[in-house]
């Protein structure tokens, strides 16, 4: 297939993916159940790719405690979690991976 | 507290987006890099910005189309790392439902990671909420100003991007300071601690097939923390 072809597509898909209960919400009601369950939609998905990025080095998953990304990550998470500063919260974890990669080697 | 006009609104979307901007740029820029060194002519890559405009499935298909895989193949990757998005898509459907068509679609549009978690927020807090369409509308152009500028530069100064560079990193980064200030009780926090876990269970599936399920299993998680806390 053709580069422009397949990026035609894929960019279809993905609007189509995004546009799906946007455009479909008009038609039909959504259950209460369902209402409950979207709140936890932002926590839950990011959670689940955050975890993994922290361990992730390059495509190895790397546990051992001389891995900088974890510490970075959990510095980043405290200063999340007591300052709810966007931008304080990046440039923690970024200065935190840039010291402990010197240190860690 | 009086309702807010379209301007405030819009600006107000501007300005909760700049703060992401700081992990969102080098994510571009690297893609712009790694888009040219794997093969994609400049226009191509500016081009897989705007018409696919989803981070980690433009870096999964720029090497895919690199290394020659099958249009079939990469279109349904794409799918896969994107289908994380249909969530989105229900969470804003509530708030939008109101809007005229062009509005929706303009929006579903915009409807990245990083932007998603911004407009939620604001359109899950108390207060009026005329025109609150107008800030999902700043906060999402204001990404995606970012992200094509950023792929450019990346286009343009390509090889001179240190190859040391952490790149998976600062997705998490980002994605950290956008979850946990929004965690505020229980529930939500063992959603996010479940999904996390299980994220990283699942992490040996081939293109992050286990985010899906992670997710779902964290948002059941929540909603039972939830009934009990009730």
């Amino acid at each position: 297939m053709n580069v422009w072809l397949v990026m035609a597509l894929a960019g279809l898909l993905t609007y189509a993916i995004r546009l799906s209960f946007i455009a479909v919400l008009e038609k039909i009601a959504m259950p209460a159940w369902f209402r409950r369950a979207l709140r936890f939609v932002p926590a839950a998905v990011l959670s689940a790719i955050i975890v993994p990025g922290l361990i992730d080095r390059g495509g190895i998953m790397d546990f051992s405690v001389r891995n900088p990304q974890i510490w970075s990550g959990i510095i980043a998470i405290a200063v999340a979690w007591f300052s709810r500063n966007v931008l304080l919260t990046i440039a923690a974890g970024m200065a935190a991976l840039l010291v402990l990669q010197l240190l860690l080697g | 507290m009086s309702p807010s006009t379209r301007g405030q609104e819009f600006w107000g979307g501007v300005r909760d987006e700049s703060p992401i901007l700081l992990g969102v740029v080098p994510f571009g820029l690297i893609f712009g890099a790694l888009a040219i060194s794997s093969g994609l002519s400049a226009a191509a890559a500016q081009a897989m910005s705007s018409i696919v405009f989803a981070g980690s499935a433009q870096f999964i298909a720029a090497q895919l189309l690199g290394a020659d895989s099958s249009g079939i193949v990469i279109l349904m990757v794409v799918f896969v790392v994107n289908l994380r998005h249909a969530l989105y898509s229900a969470s804003v459907a509530p708030h939008v439902r109101a809007l005229r068509p062009g509005w929706k679609m303009l929006l579903a549009y915009l409807l990245t990671d990083e932007a998603y978690a911004v407009m939620i927020t604001h359109y899950n807090d108390k207060g009026p909420a005329q025109n609150r369409h107008w800030y999902a509308l700043g906060a999402g152009l204001t990404l995606w100003t970012s992200w094509q500028v950023s792929t450019a530069v990346g286009i343009f100064i390509g090889a001179q991007i240190p190859r040391g560079w952490p790149l998976g990193f600062v997705l998490p980064i980002t994605f950290i300071a956008l979850v946990v200030p929004a965690l505020r009780d229980a529930a939500s926090v063992s959603a996010a601690v479940i999904a996390g876990a299980l994220g990283l269970l699942a992490a040996g599936l081939p293109y992050k097939t286990g985010i899906i399920a992670a997710a779902l299993v964290g948002i059941l998680v929540g909603m039972l923390v939830e009934g009990r806390t009730k």
